[in-house]
This record gives structure tokens, C-alpha cells and sequence, in this order.
């Protein structure tokens, strides 16, 4: 793996925003800003896309927008800490802590398996609590780093 | 209890896993085991067939069509979608225990979920490579009938050549038809006996073409396959497009069954179009294609070519002889094939020939060349190995049989593996043995036999060097073209091998 999933310019630690898309946005223009996004508008537009087939909301407070889009370079995990919660159209209440996965439109297989693994984490509550608790972007960057692990 | 699922999402990156996790998880929790295949972009492997075999039951948390459900046929299951098993993983697993409890469900319960056969196709590949993969599970399925016919017919007729006093045995055991058999059936006749074994033999190579097809078939389509590629095997043999037009058929109907099996029809209707409309729609098809739209060229084709064969005659005999083993090498058994040794079979049926007549001399040509292909085979696994298949190893020691015996079906296997560089090798090889024995004057009075009807082959020697050199150019192509870029599939085979035998070695 050339480019690690996360870095810590890739974590928003105390997000203010008032919605799903306002918090989308600021993300990308995370993995934008690392060159990780060649187009933040078009990549916008795929997960709005992808969003609107099924909403991203996940059990016990996570939002996983997430697309593939050939205006992404690497894998890339971008993680928003919200200070207030955001409807993300999970059945038990809003998301707090939202994850955005970019992953390329081409190629198939191994370079997924690190998105693979990352989506198998988010079930665990250790890893969502450890995230929360985290005291800064560095912080949270590195537990993803040591806990996602491709199998 | 035991249970494997299937999750997979539209876009294959995130809910297919949170799926996969939430289950395995809730089923750790319930003690439960959960085995999840994951149809997902990250590239899926499949489920080892021992552990769906062992489950008690089927969890389906897909959002897209599951790939190879036929796998899961007859057990209970439930369908959730993949949301639902990511939200409450405990309720769809207790729904899961439920179905298992109340049993499977009667509208699948009548499927088969034996074992599968084998297929030699990795579904990963790239297109050129699953073809040739398609090619070798319908040879390799092939192979034990070529070899139980083959040795069954040359068992016959050299028990025939005792059987019968004067050397015609191999010609009269094939005239006792099989309703004498079993109206009048003799122990104590060694002749009865050579026309059962010949008799088995030709009823296992009727199913040839149709296996071969039929596994081609059942390769690119899995089970719904099976019966458009064997009807599409038996409707080439009908046509008389030997195993060329097997071939066809097989890619054809293993397409169709392909196509037809993933139309997205009515739920009511999905119940019955594995067992009906799929098999029933894709062998009306393929019999279509074949009998009306390949069977009319063929038929056409062999006629001009027999009427200009008989326009031949007279003219120079090597030249002749080196044409019809051509033709004989061709196709071995097929359409070009059969012309040109009907074209020496009626020749022998004219009245009054003289002892040294060209008749003779033509059908020695013929069986000279017929002979080429299966013995050219057979020494080329012997003096190569490396570039053949364990199964093609396997055929090729039958093959020195059948060649010896002018079964030209021995060599099918190599060359419907490997259409173009065996069937180049055959036909100069099978050429050139039809030009030596007509150059050396060989004769033969009986239509078929191979060596069991030495007796009935006039200059002998001659006859005997033409098959020889015929065979050693033959092979001698063979080993030259296949050197020159190795299978993939023998590679993969022999990679295999050499990781086992490191393996085997380090275990020791």
C-alpha cells in the first residue's frame, strides 16, 4: 500500500455543520486539499448519488457516505467528528461520527481489501468508542491505522 | 448450527462487509457458526463447497444478484438485503434459525444439491484463458469415454481376429447387429462375445460429442448448461459435424443457458426456470441453430466435396492418397473426414476388382492416414510430457491402441483442446502417410481395422513405414507448435505440481 488509508490532515475532530451534505463537503474538501479528490464537485456528486439509492446511516451513531469515482486517486478514508448530530437515515438516531470512503472506479481486488477491512472494523463498538474518544486528528489517524488491517 | 450467507451492495465496499462482520459476529454471540462470502469489490472467494455442504442453512444479505446461487440449492434460507443484516444482525439470524427449524422450503426442496463436478475454470481469468479453461472441462469429461470406447472396440476386434478364421474378423464383428445380441446371444461364441465388446464401445462413442459439448456448456453456464450443450452435442452428431460442430454447439448453448438463466424474471416464474424454461428454451435454441443453420452448409459442403473427389479418380495416386490424409486428419470423424473415407469404403465395393486394384490402394491410404493422429498424440505425451495435461498424459497411453486400431477418435481429446496446433499436425502428417503408402502400392481389402487386418493388407511394409513417418512428422509439428507458446493451463498444472511436490518435500 503507497498512500496509507488515513493521515491525520484527513480528520476533522470538532466538525460544526448543520447537515449530511455540509458535513460531505467538508470532507472532501479534506481529501481534496491532499490530493487525494481530483474534482471535489463531481466526487460530491457520486456520493449524492450513492446516498440517494440507500442512506449511509450505520447503527450506534456512524455516517458511511461512500463512493467509487474515477475523480479518486488512492483508497482514501476521510473521518468527520461532529459536535452536534447530523440525520443520517440510520433508524436509531442521528450520526456523530461520520466516515467517508474514497475508492477509485478501477481496478478490482486487493487495493479494496484495505476498504474491505475498514467497513469489518466499523461494527466493532471498541474501535467507534476508541475514535470517539480520541484526543486529537493524529490520534484518530493512527487507531485506524494500527486497527485497519487487511485480512 | 452452521450457516454460510452471501452479502453483497451496490457499490461493494462498505455494507457488503459490515454485513459480513454484523453476521459473523451476532452468530459468535448466539454460538452460532456464520460463514460469510463477501460479493464484494475488494474480489470474492468463494465459499469451500465441504462448508455449504455442512450448513444448515443460508443467509442471503445481498443487494445484488448472488453469483452461483445453484450452490445453495435445497436448503432453507432467508433474504433479507443487506441493510436489514447490517441493522439487526441478531433478527436476521433468528429468522435464519426459524426457517432452518421449519424446514427446507418446499419449492426448492426437490433440487439435487449433490456435489457439483468439477469445472478446471477460475472465474477471475482473463477471457482468452476461460476459454481454453471451458475447452479443457469438456476434454477433460471427454477423455474416459474416448479411452473406455476406444479400448472396448479394439478389445473387440482383436477378439474378433480370432473369433474368425481368415483374418476378416475386424470387418465381420461389426455386422452382427445388436438386436442379434440380444435375441440370440451365444456364451460359448468368442464371435458374440468380440460383437458385444465392439458394440459397448461404439454405443460409449456416440456420447463423445455430446460430452464434450456438454461440458463445455457446463462450464461457461454451470448446471443450466448441462442439457442445451449435450442436445447441442447429439444435434452435431445428427448434422454430421463430428466434434468441430461439438465444439460449437457446446460454446453456443453454454452461452445461451448463460444468458437465458440471468433474465430477471417474475418471482413467480423463478421457480421453475431452472428446471423448465431455461433448459427448455435454450436446447429449442440450440437445436435451432444447429440443425437448421449449420446442418445445410455441412450436408452441402460434403456433397461437392464427394462429387469432386469421384472426379478425381484416375489421375496420380500419390497425389490422391496425399489428399485424402489430408481430409482423414482433418477432422477425425467429423464431416471432411467422413467423405473421404466413404469415398474409399464405396470404392471397395465395386464388383470384379483385380487383386492390385486402385480401390484396394486407396482405402490402404486412408487407414494409413486415419491412424496418423491418435499414435502421433500418443508418442508426442511420451516424448514430451511437459506439454500436455495430466488427462491428455492419461489419453495418450489409450491412444497407441486406438491408433493402431484406425480409431481416429483418439486423438479428439488433443484436438479439441487444442484445435489448431493438433489439427495442423494431423493433417500433414496424415497427408503425408496417405501419399507414402500410396507411393509404396500398399493395399487393403478390408474397410476398417488398423493392424488387426494385417492379413488383408498387401504389401504390408509399405503400408506400415507410411503410418510410421506420417506419425513421426505429426508429432514432430505437434512438439514444435506447442513449444512455441506453452498452454497456460498445462503451466498452471504443472506450477501446482512443483508447489505440491515443495510442499510434500517440506512436510518431509
Amino acid at each position: 500500500m503507497s498512500t496509507p488509508l488515513i493521515t491525520a490532515d484527513l480528520v476533522a475532530v470538532d466538525l460544526a455543520a448543520a447537515d449530511r451534505d455540509d458535513v460531505t463537503r467538508h470532507l472532501i474538501g479534506l481529501l481534496a486539499a491532499a490530493g487525494r479528490v481530483t474534482d471535489a464537485d463531481a466526487f460530491h456528486a457520486d456520493v449524492r448519488t450513492r446516498e440517494a439509492q440507500m442512506a449511509t446511516g450505520m447503527p450506534g451513531g456512524i455516517g458511511l457516505p461512500h463512493a467509487r469515482s474515477e475523480h479518486v486517486t488512492a483508497p482514501s478514508l476521510a473521518i468527520g467528528r461532529l459536535t452536534q448530530g447530523v440525520d443520517w437515515g440510520a433508524p436509531d438516531g442521528p450520526a456523530t461520527l461520520v466516515f467517508l470512503i474514497a475508492a477509485p472506479a478501477t481496478g478490482e481486488g486487493d487495493h479494496l481489501q484495505i476498504l474491505a477491512a475498514l467497513a469489518r472494523r466499523l461494527v466493532h463498538e471498541s474501535f467507534k468508542t476508541s475514535l470517539r474518544e480520541a484526543p486529537d486528528a493524529a490520534t484518530v489517524a493512527e487507531i485506524v491505522t494500527r486497527e485497519v488491517v487487511p485480512s | 448450527m452452521r450457516f454460510v450467507a452471501v452479502s453483497s451492495c451496490p457499490t461493494g465496499i462498505a455494507h457488503t462487509y459490515m454485513a459480513a462482520e454484523a453476521l459473523e459476529q451476532a452468530g459468535r454471540a448466539a454460538g452460532h457458526e456464520v460463514v460469510v462470502e463477501t460479493q464484494g469489490a475488494a474480489g470474492s472467494t468463494p465459499l469451500d463447497p465441504a462448508v455449504i455442504a455442512a450448513a444448515d442453512g443460508v443467509i442471503y444479505a445481498a443487494d445484488l444478484e448472488v453469483r452461483d446461487k445453484e450452490r445453495f440449492a435445497g436448503k432453507p434460507f432467508v433474504d433479507v438485503g443487506v441493510k436489514k443484516a447490517v441493522h439487526d444482525a441478531p433478527g436476521v439470524l433468528a429468522a435464519a434459525i426459524a426457517a432452518v427449524e421449519a424446514g427446507a422450503p418446499a419449492a426448492t426442496s426437490a433440487a439435487v444439491h449433490s456435489p457439483s463436478p468439477a469445472t478446471k475454470v477460475d472465474k477471475n481469468a482473463s477471457v482468452g484463458t476461460r476459454v481454453r479453461q471451458w475447452l479443457m472441462t469438456g476434454v477433460s469429461y471427454m477423455i474416459p469415454f474416448v479411452a473406455a470406447g476406444g479400448i472396448l472396440i479394439a478389445l473387440g476386434f482383436m477378439l474378433a481376429g480370432i473369433a474368425w478364421d481368415g483374418g476378416n474378423g475386424a470387418v465381420e464383428v461389426t455386422k452382427i447387429p445388436v438386436t442379434d445380441l440380444v435375441s440370440n446371444f451365444d456364451p460359448t461364441s468368442l464371435q458374440q462375445w468380440s460383437a458385444v465388446l465392439f458394440q459397448t464401445g461404439a454405443l460409449a462413442f456416440g456420447f463423445l460429442v455430446p460430452v464434450l459439448s456438454g461440458f463445455i456448456a457446463y462450464a461457461i453456464a454451470d448446471r443450466p448448461g448441462l442439457v442445451p450443450g449435450f442436445v447441442g452435442g447429439a444435434a452435431s452428431v445428427a448434422v454430421g459435424a463430428g466434434f468441430l460442430g461439438g465444439l460449437v454447439t457446446g460454446f453456443v448453448a453454454g452461452g445461451l443457458a448463460w444468458w437465458i438463466s440471468r433474465w430477471n424474471v417474475p418471482k413467480g416464474v423463478r421457480g421453475v426456470m431452472p428446471v423448465v424454461v431455461t433448459p427448455l428454451l435454450s436446447s429449442l435454441l440450440v437445436g435451432i441453430i444447429t440443425l437448421v443453420v449449420i446442418g445445410r452448409p455441412i450436408a452441402a459442403a460434403m456433397d461437392h466435396l464427394s462429387s469432386w473427389l469421384n472426379g478425381l479418380s484416375g489421375n496420380n495416386l500419390v497425389l490422391l492418397g496425399a489428399l485424402l490424409g489430408a481430409m482423414m486428419g482433418f477432422d477425425l470423424g467429423g464431416p471432411v473426414n467422413k467423405v473421404a473415407y466413404t469415398f474409399a469404403v464405396t470404392g471397395l465395393a465395386t464388383e470384379g476388382l483385380a487383386a492390385d486394384a486402385n480401390q484396394y490402394k486407396i482405402m490402404a491410404a486412408v487407414m494409413a492416414a486415419g491412424m496418423v493422429a491418435p499414435l502421433a498424440m500418443a508418442l508426442a505425451t511420451s516424448v514430451r510430457k511437459s506439454l500436455f495435461t495430466h488427462a491428455e498424459r492419461e489419453n495418450g497411453k489409450a491412444a497407441w491402441l486406438l491408433g493402431a486400431s484406425f480409431i481416429s477418435e483418439g486423438a479428439i481429446p488433443f484436438a479439441a483442446a487444442d484445435p489448431w496446433r493438433v489439427i495442423v499436425s494431423s493433417v500433414v502428417g496424415s497427408s503425408v502417410a496417405g501419399a507414402v503408402s500410396m507411393a509404396f502400392g500398399a493395399g487393403l481389402r478390408a474397410p476398417h481395422g488398423g493392424i488387426w487386418v494385417l492379413p488383408l493388407i498387401s504389401n504390408f511394409w509399405g503400408f506400415l513405414v507410411a503410418v510410421l513417418v506420417g506419425m513421426v512428422i505429426s508429432c514432430a509439428i505437434v512438439v514444435a507448435l506447442k513449444s512455441a507458446r506453452p498452454s497456460a493451463v498445462v503451466q498452471a498444472e504443472q506450477a501446482a505440481d512443483a508447489q505440491l511436490a515443495a510442499a510434500v518435500a517440506t512436510a518431509a
